[in-house]
């Protein structure tokens, strides 16, 4: 940002042209100018744009297409919103500037803005193992899981059909009504079925049926298929074991939707929706799952201050991760900078030998030094214990503050020679005059550093410094490849370890282990995008960064 | 020695001074030996991992009698792991990359151009926004990526959860936000005067921005092309989460699972993949060594 400030100033001057210019101009000339853009663009480049909208065209017309049939008009009315846009500003005359901004403003606004709006939502949500879909989706799948052969059921003759890739059943009852139907769609009659001789369907228009050998090769997904028989989950599916013959499947559990409660015939248990927590509940407190999601309003971020084995582990964890990254900031440019200065002598020979070694660190992929390191500071195989300390056994990666040290130790490797070649760059552009002047009039080496190269230094790295502290305080691979953010901390109630920052945290709740939960994960997320905030309100003001910016 | 020196100091000598070790140590010999140290200190691990990888069968402690044997079986091992696709974690690592990278530095330098040539209304609050995004990696919001690509691969399993297409798009995400300052910042160093020439002569926007503008900011192409490639290949969270089957996944999801299974035991034959994932990127920087400290110094962390 440094090295153009300067250069920014030049580009001030607006340039001139037929799209930008806010002068009015005489319609001839306007006309002049669009009949040169038009001469100038010629048909390649028409063709080129018409064939690249169309391919964009085809995909949303298709995207429409599936959403229209899934009824899902949020996501519709989007994608023809965006579409709509898109094809007006490309085919709009004027709009220039957003012809060049649009593709990247998309992916932008969907993959960076979007999501972090719908990290906000999903924080006060308790979206997560056990609360992954809506209701009727968990009382489905509740039905289902429970659901049992009913003894002595009537047989229904069976033939596994498909289509597009879905498996369907052809059903014959025992009274010779013959219907069809798929896990998504309930059984529904058909007349124009062909019927071989016992009376049993066996084709239908519009899907294949299957082979037996087809039956044979996919066999677990359709032991797998579980058609209900109607639209009431409680009149039970039809499963076949053979691939031949379906049985009727009932549940224990019977759903009762006036009332909101789901009872278990066998048990007599009523287990009712309380409305808060998505799950229904008996009264003694157990808990059907899966439930679904719902609504919980602050209660992960209640959860996060106010249960104690979170809140503790949470402090520790922010605490360390702004002690991680102001070290790390800290540590590497002070090598940096030493060694800036220590090779920044022209009369020293073998410059360019020592600056490419000192870049391989740096040119060598992050993620995989932090692997190497690990296996180097392994506690009892590892070279440094095994060669550099003879065998001694020194937990560099599983005691809380040797890990830390470890971990800042790994990261100077791996950051030092950004900050090197930095300093480097940044020394070589203060003028040599400043130095002669300045022992000219009698200042020794040491001073001429302290008060004169080193602030002019500093401002030009000032802003990278802030930019290496924001990277450091969300540096998840060197964290996590190295210790896993161990050592544990076994009387969180998360899983945290002593080394974990606050995004190898929100990847543990979400991502690691047996019990995912993303309400927590995300209202983890927005306690960092707050302290992200704060920091850059703060830099920013110290910098005035903002203010150049034209 | 010390008579010496008066000498030399007092009369001007055609010829060669003789050689003073005293001096030479005080004046760039001490910087020879800081160098020394440094290089054995940067160097070290590198050279530990090649070891490693050239001891087949070799674990963590024999890794530790540093080439102590050379022999290329990890190598040969590495190809043919039953459980982890190396192979095509690799093609899948390049393709990504590459696929990324070209396709960052172009939507990232049509945004440039159209902040640094026009003006229009939102420009400055434009060029703010994506300053202030740059704050905010996409890894931050990475259980709503999850979670957005779950719904999508509901009506489109082929950009949504387990597609590298999906994965790709949601890089292109990060695209404009880190990259864009950086080129719009060189962009300005090319004089309008060229454009306008251009335009007198006939030139349309199109022309001027493909035939002309692009040329003379390849530098800053290269740069940006360079560091989202670097940044795509050692990405994890994202990738981790979307790619799910093993013959998709990239080099460091998979090599990273492949060591936290058996780290130990296998040693070798991780070094080996260790050696060959980091050569592309090592020689890409090295090669271009000269364009990154230019770019580095413009504002760019990796």
């Amino acid at each position: 940002m440094t090295s153009t400030g300067t250069e920014q100033g030049e580009a001030t001057v607006p340039p001139q042209g037929p799209d930008e210019k806010p002068v009015p101009q005489s319609s001839r000339s306007r006309r002049a100018a669009r009949v040169a853009e038009a001469a100038s663009a010629g048909v390649k480049v028409l063709l080129v744009k018409i064939a690249l909208l169309s391919i964009v065209d085809a995909i949303s017309v298709y995207a429409l297409m599936v959403l229209f049939l899934r009824e899902d008009w949020l996501v519709f009315g989007a994608v023809l919103v965006v579409t709509l846009i898109v094809n007006w500003i490309y085919f709009s005359r004027a709009k220039l500037p957003a012809k060049y901004l649009a593709p990247g403003l998309i992916f932008l606004l969907i993959f960076q803005v979007f999501v972090i709006g719908y990290t906000g939502y999903i924080a006060f949500t308790n979206y997560g193992t056990g609360h992954n879909s809506d209701k009727p989706d968990a009382v489905n799948a509740l039905i289902v899981s429970s659901q049992q052969r009913v003894p002595d059921s009537p047989t229904y003759d069976l033939t596994v059909v498909e289509r597009l890739g879905m498996y369907s059943f052809l059903v014959t009852d025992p009274d010779g009504e013959i219907s069809v139907g798929g896990t998504d769609a309930p059984l529904s009659p058909v007349t124009d079925a062909t019927v071989d001789d016992s009376g049993k369907a066996v084709e239908l228009p519009g899907y294949t049926s299957l082979a037996f050998s087809d039956i044979v090769a996919n066999q677990e997904a359709i032991a797998a298929l579980s058609v209900p028989l109607s639209d009431d989950p409680n009149d039970g599916t039809l499963r076949t074991p053979d691939g031949s013959s379906a049985y009727l499947y009932l549940s224990d559990l019977v759903y009762d939707e006036a009332a909101g409660t789901m009872t278990n015939t066998t048990t007599n248990v009523v287990y009712t929706d309380n409305g808060e927590t998505g799950s229904f509940v008996a009264a003694d407190g157990t808990e059907l799952l899966p439930g679904w999601k719902v609504n919980v309003g602050l209660a992960n971020f209640a959860e996060a201050f106010g249960s104690e084995s979170i809140r503790g582990p949470l402090i520790s964890v922010t605490l360390w991760t702004f002690a991680f990254a102001f070290l790390s900031v800290l540590t590497t440019f002070a090598l940096g900078l030493f060694l800036a200065i220590v090779f920044n002598n022209l009369r020293m020979r073998g410059r360019n030998f020592y600056r490419v070694v000192l870049i391989l660190p740096y040119a060598f992929p992050a993620f995989l030094s932090a692997l190497v390191w690990a296996g180097m500071l392994n506690p009892q195989f590892g070279f440094v214990n095994q060669v550099l300390f003879g065998g001694a056994e020194i937990p560099w990666l599983t005691n809380e503050w040797l890990a830390k040290f470890s971990i800042i130790f790994v990261n100077l490797w791996l950051g030092f020679p950004y900050m090197f070649l930095v300093c480097t760059g940044a020394l070589q552009s203060i003028p040599e005059e400043i130095q002669e002047a300045a022992t000219v009039d009698g200042a020794r080496s040491g001073q001429i550093f302290r008060l004169i190269k080193l602030p002019l230094l500093l401002v030009s790295v000032a802003p990278l410094l802030i930019s290496s502290f924001a990277f450091n305080f969300n540096n998840f691979n060197l964290i996590y490849m190295l210790t896993n953010g161990g050592p544990r901390d076994v009387t969180a109630g998360v899983n945290v370890g002593a080394t974990d920052i606050l995004i190898s945290m929100v990847y543990k709740v979400a991502f690691v282990g047996a019990s995912r939960d993303y309400g927590l994960a995300s209202a983890f997320s927005i306690i960092i995008f707050l302290l992200v905030a704060i920091v850059s309100i703060i830099s920013f003001k110290q910098t005035k960064a903002l203010e150049e910016l034209n | 020695m010390r008579i010496a020196a008066p000498d030399t100091s007092d009369r001007y000598i055609p010829t060669k001074r003789p050689f003073n070790l005293r001096k030479w140590f005080f004046d760039t010999g001490w910087r020879h030996l800081v160098g020394a140290v440094m290089v054995v200190f940067c160097s070290f691990p590198l050279l530990y991992v090649l070891s490693a990888s050239l001891h087949p069968g070799g674990t963590l402690i024999t890794a530790n009698g540093l080439f102590s044997e050379i022999n290329l079986g990890s190598y040969e091992t590495l190809f043919n792991l039953p459980q982890q696709p190396y192979a095509d974690w690799y093609g899948n690592t390049l393709l990504i990359g590459t696929i990324t990278s070209l396709c960052t530095v172009f939507l990232g330098a049509l945004a440039a151009y159209s902040f640094s040539r026009m003006r229009f209304s939102g420009r400055r609050a434009g060029l703010l926004m994506l300053v202030l995004v740059q704050m905010f990696p996409q890894l931050l919001a990475v259980v709503a990526i999850f979670l957005l690509l779950n719904g999508i691969s509901d009506i489109f399993p082929l950009i949504g959860l387990d597609s590298q297409i999906g994965l790709i798009m949601v890089y292109l995400g990060g695209a404009l936000g880190v990259n864009t300052y950086l080129m719009y910042g060189f962009f300005n160093t090319i004089p309008a005067s060229i454009d306008e020439a251009a335009k007198i002569d006939g030139a349309g926007h199109a022309r001027i921005f493909f035939t002309i503008i692009l040329r003379l900011v390849a530098p800053i192409l290269a740069v940006v092309g360079l560091l989202s490639f670097v940044g795509t290949t050692n990405e994890f969270v994202i990738a981790s989460i979307v790619l799910i089957t093993p013959e998709k996944q990239t080099l460091a999801v998979g090599l990273y699972q492949f060591v936290s299974q058996e780290f130990s035991s296998n040693y070798s034959v991780f070094a080996a993949g260790a050696v060959l994932a980091a050569l592309p990127v090592m020689a890409l920087f090295l090669w271009l060594q000269k364009y990154i400290v230019g770019g580095l110094t413009a504002g760019s962390v990796k």
